[in-house]
């Protein structure tokens, strides 16, 4: 009796173990060819395959000495990535918490218009908004700073984080807004005393996401920023195809410097980030 | 509750500290700083480019472009084709990494790598390894005996590296989103199910995806949408290359504006879309509640 569900446990698991190993190759191909074309030493770049028969770390030493044309403000331009993300970070982060506090906790008239004004920007695509952001940004003689980029990117990761927030302090027990009353706390008080610490965990994760966003992209920093020293990093590689000989295997080797941090932080996040979204997409059906 | 006990309080109550107290000038300050930035970096430049959007001899000339008419196709192919494609094989996944195996779940973790590595490393390596010259691909079909193809240099095999692409990077995310959607759906069913000797497939059709159906409705549409305006991905794969062929609404936009100076053609070429993104917006909003 027991045995022609064993022989069905059995076949799953083979099937199973085919699927796993199909998405594991198509998971990691393109990353592992990243990595190995990072390590080709130049005169090997020509010959492809799967594996590298001289690695080298030169084209790391190259990228970290901004010893090449192509990379001579590398850390110019992972700094601008760096500060940029950063202050998206800290922007959002506060501005969210902010928002979610009154979208959560307090019943006021306009709540309706705010939600769904987030949800419009959440939704509509940003490149939707770039030409005129542009030319706004010009118009205030903005362009070329990293305010200007700050800025668009606040606007764009904001609401998700708001989502997100508001979310997680509907959650949080009435009892809060009591003790702050009791203890003659005003709705300030009580915001930075009692909800702050409460939110830690969305505001973690957020604050990831917006590190993220910020860092990630690409076509708000094309736009608005230029020259070499000021460019943001994804912008600076893409400047490396305009050329018909680019180093590819240098150009491999900031890849995969600039996906460090991002992978790293999802990873040590993934906890906050998964969780944090899946609440926001689930909760809505 | 809390109300009462602080307007019960005996205060010198001046019509300022009224204000300041009523519900609704908290709630404004307190949202203030987002509806600034909405106001400014939403409102404004979406007036703005409605309003040079109005010209109607932009729309003469767009529609008398070839390559407009060629990217209105490409956007319709990636948006109406790749999605779905990428949605469906998430619905699939999902179904496969909820098996409560450890290594699945080991699996899982390793599957979210290409969407937390950013979209232009994954592209260049992409990129290369299509490489007519010095790519993999074609150098595994010259060793089968096989005709090279010039991947990026044709427009079939060139929109179709954008499509595989958009799959690759976007499909772990979404299918992390199923998936919680799966575990949402409480086990009795399935036992209840379990006594009626119900197979594998007829748990899918009979209880997984009728519960399973507003969540992958949603995720299709707000998927849908951001695609609609995918910038990234084609440009910095293709570029519209081969000859303006591979465009797609966003590159085309900025190719208008940027490379000839045509700013009301970008602007019209955005308006061209608004219409059915406020219709998806319009569907979203009265799904989803924030």
């Amino acid at each position: 009796m027991n045995k022609p569900r064993r022989r069905t446990q059995r076949g799953l698991r083979l099937g199973l173990s085919a699927v796993a190993i199909v998405i594991l190759v198509w998971t990691f191909f393109p990353v592992y060819y990243m990595l190995l074309l990072s390590f080709t030493p130049t005169e090997d770049l020509f010959q492809p395959g799967f594996y590298v028969e001289h690695p080298t770390v030169r084209n790391y030493i190259y990228t970290m000495g901004q010893d090449n044309p192509f990379v001579r403000y590398f850390w110019h331009q992972i700094g601008n990535s760096l500060v940029v993300a950063l202050w998206s970070m800290v922007l959002v982060g506060a501005i969210a918490s902010l928002g979610s506090f009154a979208m959560a906790r307090m019943q006021f008239r306009f709540r309706r218009f705010v939600s769904g004004l987030t949800l419009f920007t959440y939704v509509i695509p940003s490149s939707f908004l770039a030409i005129p952001f542009f030319k706004m940004m010009g118009d205030y003689d903005l362009i070329d700073t990293k305010l200007s980029l700050i800025l668009a990117m606040v606007t764009f990761a904001s609401p998700y984080a708001l989502w997100v927030l508001s979310d997680y302090a509907r959650s949080l027990p009435p009892e809060i807004e009591e003790a702050g009353a009791i203890d003659g706390a005003g709705t300030i008080a009580t915001f930075i005393h009692l909800y702050l610490p409460l939110v830690r965990p969305p505001l973690i994760a957020i604050g990831t996401y917006a590190f993220l966003y910020a860092w990630n992209e690409y076509l708000y920093a094309l736009l608005l920023l230029t020259g070499e020293p000021r460019v943001t990093l994804p912008v600076a590689m893409s400047n490396f195809l305009t050329t018909d000989n680019a180093p590819w295997n240098l150009l491999m080797a900031v890849s995969t410097v600039y996906a460090i941090p991002p992978v790293v932080l999802y990873y040590c996040f993934k906890r906050y980030l998964v969780s944090g979204l899946v609440s926001g997409a689930v909760s809505g059906t | 509750m809390s109300s009462t006990t602080r307007e019960g309080r005996p205060r010198a109550s001046s019509r300022v500290a009224q204000l300041l107290r009523s519900r609704t000038t908290q709630g404004f300050l307190f949202t203030a700083p987002l509806l600034v930035l909405f106001g400014a970096f939403v409102i404004y430049p979406m007036a703005f480019g409605v309003w040079y959007a109005l010209d109607v001899d932009s729309y003469r000339a767009l529609f008398s472009d070839p390559t407009f008419r060629q990217t209105v196709t490409n956007t319709l192919w990636y948006v109406g084709f790749a999605v779905n494609v990428k949605l469906f094989l998430a619905l699939l996944l999902s179904g496969i990494l909820d098996f409560p195996f450890r290594w699945i779940r080991i699996l899982a973790a390793l599957f979210l790598i290409p969407w937390a590595v950013p979209a232009l490393p994954g592209i260049l390596s992409f990129r290369w390894m299509l490489n007519s010259q010095w790519g993999i691909f074609n150098h595994l079909l010259t060793k089968l005996g096989l005709e090279s193809v010039p991947w990026l240099a044709r427009h079939d095999t060139a929109l179709g590296a954008v499509m595989v692409f958009h799959i690759w990077k976007y499909l772990p995310f979404w299918t992390i989103i199923l998936l919680a959607g799966r575990r949402a759906i409480p086990s009795e069913l399935y036992e209840a199910t379990a006594i009626d000797g119900a197979s594998a497939f007829q748990n899918f059709v009979y209880v997984t995806f009728p519960l399973l159906r507003n969540l992958y409705l949603i995720c299709t549409l707000l998927s849908m949408v951001f695609t609609l305006g995918d910038f990234t991905v084609p440009w910095l794969m293709t570029g519209g290359a081969p000859g303006d062929s591979t465009h797609v609404l966003a590159t085309l936009a900025y190719r208008y504006t940027f490379q000839m100076g045509r700013l009301e053609w970008g602007l019209a070429t955005f308006a061209v879309a608004l219409p059915v993104t406020l219709g998806f917006i319009g569907l979203l909003l009265r799904w989803v509640k924030i």
